[in-house]
């Protein structure tokens, strides 16, 4: 549906987006996501062709968005982080001047604004100023502009950002409606957010794609690396030998002495293989108690934080072979 | 370009802007006609139009500033950027809305001369054409401001420039004059002139090469036609300046000459200026 080849934007001497590709499959829901300033707004402001690419092609639904714009902005409804709102218009004037400019013909103009209205739950305050509205419902009137015309393709930036607990709820259940009969491609900076109604995660860091996968694939590269915290009745020097027997599957990540005779220490393990009973022999042999021992599952939560993380290793793509298997 | 034609057009009438506008435009140009026409018992309306055409000063930034600078301010110009309409509509849209505006006080105002023409003997067509080209002269005019208004997202800058240029233009020829014509004065003018368009260019590309280059393919000719015939230069940029004066286009036909050669340079002013927006507006999409 949508086709991002190696997508560039310098600003300056700083690099906003940096050769970033990805495809976007039809009929999926699909989660941007990054910490702040990692280029997810730009990436999606030049996917709908309101900023110029330094580098690259988007291709949506075969038409180039900088050579046939009009021909692809007319597959793309795009809800920017800011609603584009005119605080002078009421919503239904509004969203009918939206319609009028995306061109849906003259007599479906009103059943179609009525359409998004009631999906938003605006219709109540169709005769209302724009600028008398919270920021809840301007974002809902933000996203009923960008259903109007039932664009094969609807993105979304942030579009959560702001709204009270219940208004979220609402929000994503729309989205995941939305994603029954669209493509629908959504962008934020919190996890829960996008694992909860996602089918595909694509996490951007300081302008590249780190990975781009499932949300249950991206669980499972969690379990590969698992941690642990032990607490042992062993000095320091002596818990380093101790865990040194193990071999190379097993790495001291941190410790921290308690008194003499007690340290606290995480370990990381790179195996798959369960080290548990090895740890507790190998302590037990050196007399010295394990008093408690934690193993700590990662969760997607972790997984994003070592991707993202400033000095984070040469990040390697980490699509599955799979890719696409849950629809 | 409908839907931004209608969206602006309405948004006048939503808020004060379009009534006060209008009312602006028909009391200023209602006080010379009360005087010259009413109390003086003038019979031409042109009087009228060209003692009023300074009136433009005040009204064309007011009503241009906000055009494009609050899209951007607001954000709402993301919403334009992703509709599947072009650039060039969009700047046709909010042209033309804007000129229509300035069409509704000028019809009430063509109908002046008609009411005067009852009480005595008016030669309506010096004062149609006088009017036409007012009007078009607003077109052209409004086409500036509305370039002002898309190179800042600040209003009050948009206004300023705007009413800066405008005033320029205004006392274009008063100003030609206050510089000496000689041969070396002139040439020495336009290299300076040539200087400053070369620090633009510069300053637009970021690039020591391109500014160099206008600087030498603007320096020689002058120097060399300079070197070769004196003559030439002449007044020359005195002439360059008073092209400038847009206001003194009015001149010819309030003084009873359809001016052809004023009519084709309104034009091509309001195109040129809607040209350069739309270049403004496209720019930004790659800063």
């Amino acid at each position: 549906m949508i086709e991002v080849k190696n997508l560039t934007k310098v600003y300056g001497n700083h690099i906003a987006v940096d050769h970033v590709s990805f495809t976007i499959d039809p009929g999926k829901i699909y989660g941007f996501l990054g910490p702040n300033g990692a280029g997810k707004t730009t990436t999606m402001n030049i996917i709908t062709g309101c900023l110029a690419a330094t580098e690259g092609t988007v291709t949506v639904d075969g038409h180039d968005i900088f050579e046939e714009p009009i021909q692809a902005k007319k597959i793309i409804g795009y809800l920017p982080e800011m609603p584009p709102l005119y605080m002078d218009m009421t919503v239904k004037d509004y969203l009918r001047f939206v319609a009028e400019a995306k061109g849906v013909a003259g007599k479906q103009i009103e059943a179609e604004v009525a359409r998004v209205m009631k999906k938003t739950a605006v219709t109540d305050m169709r005769l209302r100023l724009i600028k008398n509205l919270s920021k809840g419902y301007r974002q809902r009137v933000g996203l009923a502009q960008a259903i109007l015309g039932d664009p094969k393709v609807i993105i979304l930036d942030e579009p959560t950002v702001g709204l009270d607990p219940q208004q979220l709820i609402e929000i994503r259940d729309l989205i995941r409606e939305l994603g029954h009969d669209h493509t629908v491609m959504l962008s934020s900076h919190i996890m829960q957010e996008i694992s909860a109604v996602c089918d595909m995660i694509l996490i951007i860091s300081n302008g590249k794609l780190v990975a781009e996968d499932t949300p249950e694939n991206l669980e499972q590269l969690a379990q590969h690396e698992q941690t642990m915290k032990l607490t042992v009745h062993a000095g320091e020097a002596k818990t380093k030998k101790i865990v040194g027997t193990l071999g190379a599957a097993v790495e001291i990540r941190g410790m921290k002495a308690i008194s003499d005779n007690e340290t606290e220490l995480e370990i990381g393990i790179l195996t798959e293989e369960d080290v548990r009973e090895k740890l507790f022999y190998a302590f037990a042999e050196a007399k010295c108690a394990i008093v408690s021992m934690v193993r700590e599952k990662q969760s997607l939560e972790d997984v994003f934080l070592s991707l993202t993380r400033v000095d984070a290793p040469e990040a390697k793509p980490a699509s599955a072979a799979d890719k696409g298997g849950v629809a | 370009m409908t839907a931004i034609f209608k969206r602006e057009l309405k948004s006048y009438f939503t808020g004060m802007m379009g009534y006060i506008f209008i009312a602006f435009v028909l009391l200023f140009i209602g006080i010379y006609t009360s005087a010259l026409n009413l109390k003086y018992a003038y019979p031409g309306f042109e009087y009228v139009i060209s003692s009023s055409a300074f009136m433009f000063l005040i009204t064309v930034p007011v009503l241009t500033m906000r055009v494009f600078a609050e899209e951007r301010k607001q954000s709402t110009d993301q919403l334009l950027y992703s509709l599947p309409i072009s650039v060039m509509d969009m700047v046709l849209g909010k042209y033309l809305a804007m000129v229509v505006l300035l069409t509704i006080p000028m019809a009430i105002t063509a109908l002046y001369p008609l009411l005067i023409g009852t009480f005595g003997t008016v030669s309506y067509a010096t004062a149609y054409s006088s009017l036409f080209a007012f009007y078009l002269l607003g077109c052209a005019l409004i086409a500036i401001g509305m370039f002002m208004s898309s190179i800042t997202e600040n209003q009050i800058i948009a206004a300023v420039m705007c009413l800066g240029t405008l005033i320029l233009c205004y006392l274009m020829t008063a100003l030609s004059q206050l510089i000496t014509s000689t041969s070396l004065a002139s040439t020495l003018s336009l290299m300076v002139v040539a200087l400053l368009v070369s620090l633009v260019v510069r300053l637009m590309t970021k690039s020591w090469t391109a500014a160099g280059f206008t600087a030498v393919v603007t320096f020689v000719p002058l120097g060399l036609l300079y070197l070769i015939s004196p003559t030439v230069m002449e007044g020359a940029f005195t002439s360059a300046l008073s092209a400038l004066a847009i206001f003194d286009r009015m001149d010819s036909f309030t003084g009873g000459i359809f001016d052809l050669t004023g009519l084709v340079y309104f034009i091509s002013v309001a195109a040129l200026f809607c040209f350069f927006t739309v270049q403004a507006v496209e720019k930004r999409r790659w800063s």
